[in-house]
């Protein structure tokens, strides 16, 4: 069983030293989502800026209590789309989210995921998949209420959409 | 590793029970995981392995005897219905039950309690729970002896109390003249935490809740597996237990009640076989246990509780209890040796089961079943369905090892390790 594949480096050091962390105003939604099966709980607040042509995402901000694996995800994913347009963000979004779902079987894009490529080996432990994604699903119905789509899931259709 | 040789007065395995010998009529025990690894199953509490004598019994009964109980003339009707019928009378002896009829068959405890639950608001008599009457619990039990009491006392109108707990995980009894009162229906409690290991003193509790005529309920899934159990003697009116942790199958498990409060209590499902008769207009019951048996039972998981409580009472219930207190105490003290881990619940094993929850510091429970996984040791990771437990120790989740009648010292020993090497791999040493 490789557990080096699993937990590289890069989630290590995420893990002891999370970046991005707190809950920061402003923000347009705040969302809390758990993991029922293990009791991982997150805290997460987005801030977009639609004022200009292109929505950005100001600032995701977060409290988490939970394993290596969904700590280093919440501090990658807010490395990765801090700063970026929301088109942008929604479709690092959808890669992470192959990347989770393919079993082992996706080669991420350094280019595109940065440390998030960290987490190619995580998609052959199935049972870790859910910690993964933990925040990148918080993120998405944050945003989602914050730009007051009809599309807000809470926690409980999250866990189902990732079964 | 050295057994510390302060232990080796009272402990010594061989001296309750066969355990190489039992491990022998277990076949997972000698499976190997990923790399080659042989398997070190310390989650037991969570279900425990079955024994092959458990094991033939189910495929015999499907292979040679399968029919539906209790409705068929035939020969595999009457086979079949005195093997389930026999279950119950083994389990009735196992218990020290008076009769047979007070042995309900559940799916499992959640389901067994969930029935007491609904019928309790549902009775017309003095049982019945309503409005301003009060439900106590304890903070240690597992989310479902405490669900179905939120249940119940949210539809109708009932205060749901409960016990709080010591810094050592044992019930806090210093308030019980306020929470046993005169408007205290029910009395809820596990015997053995499932997190804590806390064997909780049911008979005192028992004692002051019949004072003031409440019924008292016991979650004894943690405690009919490991220890003899007579529940006359334990002192309470109705008692759950579950099958599949005590080295039976899955989707069995059993209320025992006293039989005229049995009696007196209204059905929980309707359906076949819990009827006396039925008519377009009503039905009339059957008296218990099949009142609270609706639909086709699950036979061949009820005669595989009766395998298994043989397989249990030829080894001598007094011989397990005797071996898990020595492999826990065992483990506390190995465990309490390691630095930066804290053990939730008490660390001394007196008045104490085989379930042992704990912390690492800096390293979360899922990352320490993961690597411990990697290493072929089987365990916990969680809030094990008591998460106001956990709420009530500062922590979120924890990691627990539970072991049974077929667990080693060198498992034990093989824990320790792997939990070394845990903490080298999160670089906390």
């Amino acid at each position: 069983m490789d557990l080096d594949a699993l937990y590289q480096e890069i989630i290590l050091d995420h893990y002891k030293n999370p970046h991005h962390t707190g809950l920061r105003e402003p923000y347009g939604a705040e969302v809390h989502h758990v993991n029922p099966t293990c009791g991982d709980e997150l805290t997460l607040r987005v801030h977009i800026d639609a004022a200009g042509e292109t929505p950005v995402v100001q600032d995701v901000s977060y409290e988490a209590e939970g394993c290596s694996i969904s700590q280093a995800s919440a501090s990658v994913m807010t490395d990765l789309v801090i700063g970026k347009s929301l088109d942008e963000a929604l479709a690092l979004h959808q890669e992470f989210l192959d990347l989770m779902q393919g079993r082992g079987q996706v080669e991420p894009d350094e280019d595109r995921l940065e440390d998030g490529i960290a987490f190619a080996g995580v998609a052959k432990f199935p049972a870790r998949v859910k910690c993964a994604l933990l925040a990148w699903m918080a993120w998405k119905d944050a945003t989602a209420q914050t730009l007051g789509q009809d599309q807000t899931t809470d926690s409980a259709e999250t866990q189902e959409s990732l079964r | 590793m050295t057994t510390p040789t302060h232990l080796t007065d009272t402990f010594d395995v061989t001296a309750s029970l066969d355990v190489e010998g039992i491990r022998a009529d277990f076949p997972i025990l000698s499976r190997r995981l990923a790399d080659d690894r042989p398997l070190v199953y310390l989650d037991s509490a969570n279900t425990s392995q079955k024994p092959r004598q458990v094991l033939d019994v189910l495929a015999e009964h499907y292979s040679q005897h399968n029919a539906n109980v209790a409705r068929a003339v035939h020969q595999l009707g009457a086979e079949s219905t005195e093997a389930f019928e026999g279950a119950r009378d083994k389990v009735c002896r196992f218990i020290g039950a008076p009769h047979r009829d007070e042995v309900v068959f559940a799916k499992n405890s959640s389901e067994a309690l969930n029935l007491v639950a609904n019928v309790l608001a549902w009775s017309r008599g003095r049982h019945r729970v309503g409005e301003g009457d009060e439900v106590l619990i304890t903070e240690m039990e597992h989310h479902s002896n405490i669900v179905p009491w939120q249940l119940l006392t949210e539809r109708t109108g009932a205060r749901l109390r409960w016990f709080g707990l010591t810094d050592e995980g044992r019930l806090d009894l210093s308030n019980i003249d306020e929470l046993i009162t005169e408007r205290t229906k029910v009395v809820s409690l596990v015997w053995v935490s499932n997190m804590l290991g806390t064997v909780n003193p049911v008979g005192e509790i028992a004692r002051r809740a019949h004072e003031v005529g409440a019924l008292v309920v016991v979650d004894a899934s943690q405690a009919v597996p490991q220890m003899p159990v007579d529940v006359v003697e334990l002192g309470a009116d109705l008692v759950a237990f579950t099958g599949h942790k005590m080295v039976g199958p899955t989707g069995i498990g059993v209320l025992w009640g006293r039989r005229d409060l049995l009696e007196e209590l209204p059905p929980f499902l309707g359906g076949g076989e819990m009827i006396e008769t039925v008519t377009m207009e009503r039905s009339t019951y059957a008296p218990p246990p099949a009142k609270f048996e609706a639909g086709t039972p699950p036979i061949a998981q009820a005669i595989g509780l009766g395998a298994a409580v043989d397989y249990l009472s030829s080894l001598g219930m007094h011989n397990v209890a005797a071996h898990e207190r020595a492999i826990t105490a065992y483990a506390l003290e190995q465990l309490t040796a390691i630095d930066g881990l804290t053990v939730l619940g008490p660390t001394e094993a007196v008045d104490r089961g085989g379930a042992i929850s704990f912390e690492i510091d800096g390293i979360h429970p899922h990352d320490v079943s993961q690597v411990l996984d990697s290493l072929g040791i089987a365990v916990r990771a969680g809030h094990h369905c008591a998460k106001p437990a956990h709420k009530r120790f500062g922590v979120q989740s924890s990691t627990r090892a539970s072991g049974y009648l077929y667990t080693t010292q060198a498992e034990i020993d093989a824990l320790v390790e792997g939990l070394h090497y845990t903490k080298k791999f999160f670089r906390v040493d």
